[in-house]
């Protein structure tokens, strides 16, 4: 049988929800490695956090260069391993890193690249939605290892135990992925909400909240939210760069993703028009975000807001 | 310092796209040079002006490299009447439809005969939305991969740059020597409006255009194929109350109905 190499994805050291999700994808065309690239003395932590999805092998790579260089010497090894092992695909969690990873191992090893892709069937065949999630496209790489990287929370993870059987492997960094050095990192403040794109329903504030957040942020967690914003609220300093949605932000599609006084820029669409479904809060009737609206409140955010969480929370007590 | 920028001329954000023969219809819509790259041009002329400037003479010079087709001059010409000093434009007939690895090996083997110091990009163009351009760029010339740069500052006597990288995994500060390949987000400046005597000076510059066998590249088939593409039913239009007081409640009643609660 076929073998498919995932690349273990990590914030903060922690393992992400992805990880099921692209094993889930693997395991329909083959066996799943997951490769982890570790600190020297963490590799077995961190495989044997990879707790959930059908991973069959981990392969671990221990090096300090991963976080001292970055994008350039994790893909060195990556690109090693899939030269030696000659996996089926390598799939890779398509976020700004999981994108350069994958982008340099596609060079190293002469392979075609096919980034967010949102679903993978059993032939290989990668599934993408462009210009803005109005046309779906289906492609299929033709020479070399096939490469996807995958959205984030747009697979189904199955969720069964992992049992891996857990390998350890030594490799020689090449020097040119030693040329960019990382001299500090700060992970992004978390606070409790799930994170922005992982999380199954985001609610999201722009200029309309006039930098109160406060019943965004309220609502959002009478659902368990993760809170979004737009660039016009970030660029006030209303909320942190990091919850940015949009084309220079982040891309989300949650299942349900609710924009309060976000008017609709192209580039903000860019980054939510995916979402299975989604609600609008503007007291602008002309909003242009209206239009792709499953459900569109006509109203003040500071009116709506506070009496749609109460009424989640009636629902769910 | 030799810096070069890696410009794209792509369809206005705001044009309806769609796809002929599995590639963008690039024909029929209005073209413009992709705004995520006109912060890579302001940044270049940034850097280079707080070493001494990029006049005729001086110690710094900024070329815009394009590929595209013959009409990307029109983008190109836009980056030069923000004060590039010159540019390169690759075209050829064989490059339609090309995919980054092509992009990046075409553009890698420009910049490979110039000996640039420094090579900026936008981190993506608002078309293709792939965003891997200037990694691949890096890994083709082993350079240092300095990207999604919100700051960068630059020490031409030892040839040092540093950066802040931000991205969803948070902010690393970084450095490298050159060369680098820096791509930044933009956050990182206001891009300048160019100038009517920058219009006018852009008209005199000279862009080198070039074929691929000039370059010395050759286009190997494609690395993927679209096998089929389809415009998406549009959204089935939605739900939309007035807000009499009940607004809320009703919007609590919906997402129930639905089960999101
Ligand atoms: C290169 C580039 C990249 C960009 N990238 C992004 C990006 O990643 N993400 C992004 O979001 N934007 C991005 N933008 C900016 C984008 O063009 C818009 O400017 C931005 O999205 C507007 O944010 P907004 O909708 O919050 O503000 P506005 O457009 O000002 O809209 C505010 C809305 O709030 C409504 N409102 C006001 N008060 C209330 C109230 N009390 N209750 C209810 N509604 C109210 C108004 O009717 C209005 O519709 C980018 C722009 C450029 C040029």
């Amino acid at each position: 049988m076929s073998n498919v190499f995932i690349l273990a994805d990590f914030l903060d050291g922690k393992p992400t929800k992805t990880n099921a999700e692209l094993a889930t994808a693997g395991a329909r065309i083959g066996s799943v490695t997951a490769v982890v690239l570790a600190p020297v003395g963490k590799g077995e932590a961190q495989a044997s956090s990879l707790a959930t999805g059908p991973i069959s092998q981990i392969l671990i790579v221990e090096s300090d260069y991963f976080s001292q260089n970055g994008v350039a010497a994790v893909a060195d090894a990556l690109a090693q391993l899939v030269t030696t092992k000659s996996p089926a695909a390598l799939l890779v969690a398509s976020h700004a890193f999981g994108k350069e990873v994958a982008a340099r191992v596609a060079v190293r090893t002469d392979s075609g690249i096919i980034t967010d892709a949102v679903d993978v069937s059993s032939d290989l065949t990668a599934t993408q939605l462009v210009f803005g999630g109005s046309t779906t496209v289906h492609s299929k790489v033709s020479h070399g290892t096939p490469i996807i990287t995958v959205r984030p929370n747009s697979i189904n993870a199955e969720l069964t135990p992992a049992t891996p059987v857990v390998e350890k492997i030594e490799l020689a960094l090449d020097e040119n992925s030693k040329k960019a050095t990382i001299t500090s990192s700060k992970p992004p403040v978390q606070g409790d909400r799930p994170q922005l794109t992982e999380a199954n329903i985001v609610v999201s504030g722009g200029r309309g909240t006039n930098g109160d957040f406060s019943p965004v942020e309220a609502f959002a967690d009478s659902m368990g939210a993760a809170v979004g914003a737009s660039r016009a609220a970030t660029d006030a300093g209303w909320y942190p760069h990091t919850h940015q949605v949009g084309q220079t932000g982040k891309s989300v599609s949650p299942q349900l993703y609710v924009a309060c006084g976000i008017s609709g820029a192209i580039q903000h669409r860019a980054g939510m028009q995916t979402s299975k479904t989604i609600v609008v809060i503007n007291k602008d009737p002309e909003a242009p975000l209206f239009e792709i609206a499953d459900f569109g409140v006509i109203g003040d955010l500071f009116a709506v807001l506070p009496k749609a969480t109460e009424g989640v929370k009636a629902h769910k007590s | 310092m030799k810096i070069a920028v890696c410009v794209k001329q792509v369809p206005d954000s705001w044009a309806e796209k769609k796809m002929v023969n599995g590639t963008l219809d690039r024909e029929n819509v209005d073209a413009v040079l992709n705004d995520l790259d006109e912060y890579a041009v302001e940044e270049a002329l940034r850097i280079a002006e707080e070493h001494g400037g990029n006049d005729e003479g001086g110690p710094n010079t900024v070329t815009v490299i394009s590929m595209g087709p013959e009409r990307a001059t029109e983008a190109v010409r836009k980056a030069l009447s923000m004060g590039a000093n010159d540019a390169i434009l690759v075209t050829d007939s064989k490059l339609a439809g090309a995919d980054a690895l092509t992009t990046s090996a075409v553009l890698a083997g420009v910049i490979s005969k110039e000996n640039f110091d420094l090579v900026l990009c936008g981190t993506e163009s608002t078309d293709a939305r792939m965003s891997v351009v200037p990694a691949m760029l890096a890994e083709r010339l082993s350079s240092a991969q300095l990207t999604f740069a919100s700051s960068v500052t630059v020490d031409p006597a030892s040839g040092k740059v540093t950066i802040s990288r931000v991205t969803e995994a948070g902010v690393d500060e970084m450095y490298a020597n050159f060369p680098c390949v820096i791509s930044v987000v933009e956050k990182i400046n206001e891009p300048r409006y160019p100038s009517f005597k920058g219009i006018m000076a852009a008209k005199k510059k000279s862009i080198d255009v070039r074929d691929l066998a000039a370059v010395g590249v050759s286009v190997t088939s494609a690395w993927s194929l679209v096998a089929d593409s389809a415009p998406r039913p549009p959204r089935a239009a939605g739900i939309k109350v007035t807000d009499d007081g009940s607004g809320g409640e009703k919007l609590a009643s919906y997402l129930a109905e639905k089960k999101l609660i």
